[in-house]
């Protein structure tokens, strides 16, 4: 043990050594407190307290309501769909620019892009998806006007894509819109990944005779798949917590939850302020899983990173 | 066996997300010069630019953005300093810390924020200065991941303890080491993260929108209600801005100080 002090004199310098050690992180932790922690906590006992203030569950057991598990559903609907095809998407980019050998202009370009579309968000993201492919768009005008003489000698235009069914103020569109800031996120969590994969695991892998097939599904994946998961994980993350990509995008008529939030901060939809509190309470569940579990597979990530 | 030059699933996939990034990009673009029927003008962005609504908002999201990274670098690089100097055995709880943005959606936030500052005793949102006050404390949680990140990824690559010794052995307090020491050693580092910082701020659209602030958001949300090529062109000098932040960034960091972006 070293420290074996006398220990009336070690517990008096050492209250003043604490508070001198401790003095120049004190600034932050007050701003912590006061910002982050105490605006938390009151959200958190405000899911737990009825109108009057005494403790309850019944906003807890009030989630049940359709009307929010109706939004809970299409918030995870999309943040599932948008993280699947950002991950699948953005890994074959990553893919791309590390064992896909893409020209040395074009890793340049998608590399420097994909930081900046990881990080456009908001409302210009959805006006950029309104200017393109909204119901005035510019490849929406484009599509439409590709059109061929039938049979009958009748031109039909098979491309007029909002004829068809789609739309850009839904789900689809959410998800297209989406994907502009999730694949790129994809590319900048899972190409240190790729890089690290070792030359010689290749080599070895097809001195055995392995296909690429078996390279992929036997070296390859089990090496890669905690870093895969944890960027879904980041990918689901990011889109849970949208809000003003979506309601700028669908005027708020798309029901998810941060939408449904919005509504109750500005009106009271839910008719019970206390029940907003335990819908927040249900996000921040969630995201807290969601951004664990990534946390804990970045880690072992890194441990094999730096091996 | 040679390994062929170029691989086709590279080139494929590489092609297909350049087209998601400039398809979207050049639709809006071209759909922001369009405002006039028949020919190619910069209207949209006249108009924009000569409304008043316009230039008040952005006005202030900029005086917020500069706020904000001020704050931010006040509070944010002493304690960095303190915990490599004095308290490494705090870093994991101050890494947590900065993370939690991440996992509160701004939405609960700002949910969290009126229901604790609209009513005693931490009344703040009656009167603007005070709501001003606020959003500011509100910018510098909600980008506190990216600055904390760029300052400790920047104090990592310096040797904090050894420039500290021999600050001190030259006479120089804490104080005048923090400023006159490490702070020149950071600067790429700080600047990155105002920038990152200044971008978000710029972007931000939850809570002066929630808070009735006259902040840029807020106001390109109201011209999307309302009108059709004005938002294009909003979109497009947005874009800009943040080109000439990340430019910027690129730039500075390709000089003397480049070992300190590598560093991590």
């Amino acid at each position: 043990m070293s420290n074996s002090h006398h220990p009336l004199v070690s517990k008096k310098t050492g209250i003043l050594n604490n508070l001198k050690t401790w003095i120049g992180v004190i600034p932050f932790f007050v701003f912590i407190f006061i910002f982050l922690v105490l605006p938390s906590t009151n959200l958190f006992i405000g899911a737990f307290q009825d109108t009057q203030g005494n403790l309850t569950f019944e906003n807890i057991i009030g989630l049940k309501d359709p009307a929010i598990l109706k939004a809970y559903s299409v918030s995870l609907q999309v943040s599932i769909i948008t993280s699947l095809v950002g991950c699948v998407f953005g890994f074959f980019v990553a893919y791309a620019i590390t064992i896909g050998k893409a020209p040395k202009w074009m890793r340049n370009i998608l590399m420097t892009f994909s930081g900046l579309a990881a990080n456009f968000g908001g409302v210009p993201l959805a006006f950029a998806f309104i200017a393109t492919v909204g119901r005035t768009g510019f490849i929406t005008a484009v599509l439409k006007n590709i059109c061929f003489p039938n049979p009958e000698g009748i031109l039909s235009c098979p491309l007029d894509i909002y004829e068809n069914g789609f739309t850009l103020y839904g789900i689809l569109g959410l998800t297209l819109a989406y994907t502009y800031f999730e694949f790129p996120l994809m590319v900048l969590i899972i190409t240190p990944a790729l890089e690290g994969l070792k030359r010689d695991w290749r080599e070895a892998s097809d001195n055995l005779g392995a296909s690429s097939l078996q390279y992929w599904r036997y070296v390859a994946f089990p090496i890669l798949w905690p870093s895969i998961l944890g960027a879904g994980l980041l990918l689901f993350g990011s889109a849970f917590g949208a809000y003003a990509t979506a309601q700028a995008l669908t005027g708020g008529s798309i029901y998810l939850v941060t939408i449904l939030i919005g509504q109750q901060i500005r009106g009271d939809v839910l008719g019970n302020p206390n029940l907003g509190y335990a819908l927040a309470l249900g996000m921040v569940v969630i995201m807290s899983i969601t951004i664990g579990g990534y946390t804990i597979l970045q880690r072992r990530t890194a441990r094999w990173l730096k091996s | 066996m040679k390994l062929p030059r170029f691989n086709f699933w590279g080139l494929f996939w590489g092609t297909l997300a350049l087209l998601y990034f400039f398809v979207p990009m050049y639709g809006t673009l071209d759909f922001s010069l369009r405002m006039q029927k028949g020919l190619i003008s910069l209207r949209a962005y006249q108009i924009v630019l000569a409304d008043p609504q316009f230039v008040e908002s952005f006005l202030y999201s900029v005086t917020m953005g500069v706020i904000t990274v001020i704050v931010s670098i006040l509070i944010f690089m002493p304690t960095t300093y303190w915990i490599y100097l004095k308290l490494p055995k705090l870093r994991p709880l101050v890494e947590i810390i900065t993370i939690l943005p991440f996992i509160i959606p701004v939405i609960v936030y700002v949910f969290g924020l009126i229901r604790t500052f609209s009513r005693p005793p931490f009344l703040l949102t009656l009167s603007p200065l005070g709501t001003d006050f606020l959003i500011a404390g509100g910018y510098v949680i909600l980008s506190m991941p990216y600055m904390f990140r760029a300052i400790d990824v920047g104090m990592r690559a310096i040797d904090v303890r050894t420039l500290t010794e021999a600050s001190q052995s030259l006479g120089g307090n804490w104080l005048q080491t923090l400023v006159n020491v490490i702070l020149p050693n950071l600067r790429v580092a700080l600047l990155s993260g105002s920038l990152i910082t200044f971008a978000t701020v710029i972007g931000e659209l939850i809570l002066a929108d929630f808070l009735f602030r006259p902040a840029f958001g807020p106001y390109m949300t109201s011209i999307g209600t309302t009108k059709a090529y004005e938002p294009a062109a909003l979109t497009i000098m947005s874009f800009a801005l943040t080109w000439i932040c990340l430019g910027i960034i690129q730039l500075i960091s390709r000089g003397d100080t480049s070992q300190q972006l590598t560093g991590r």
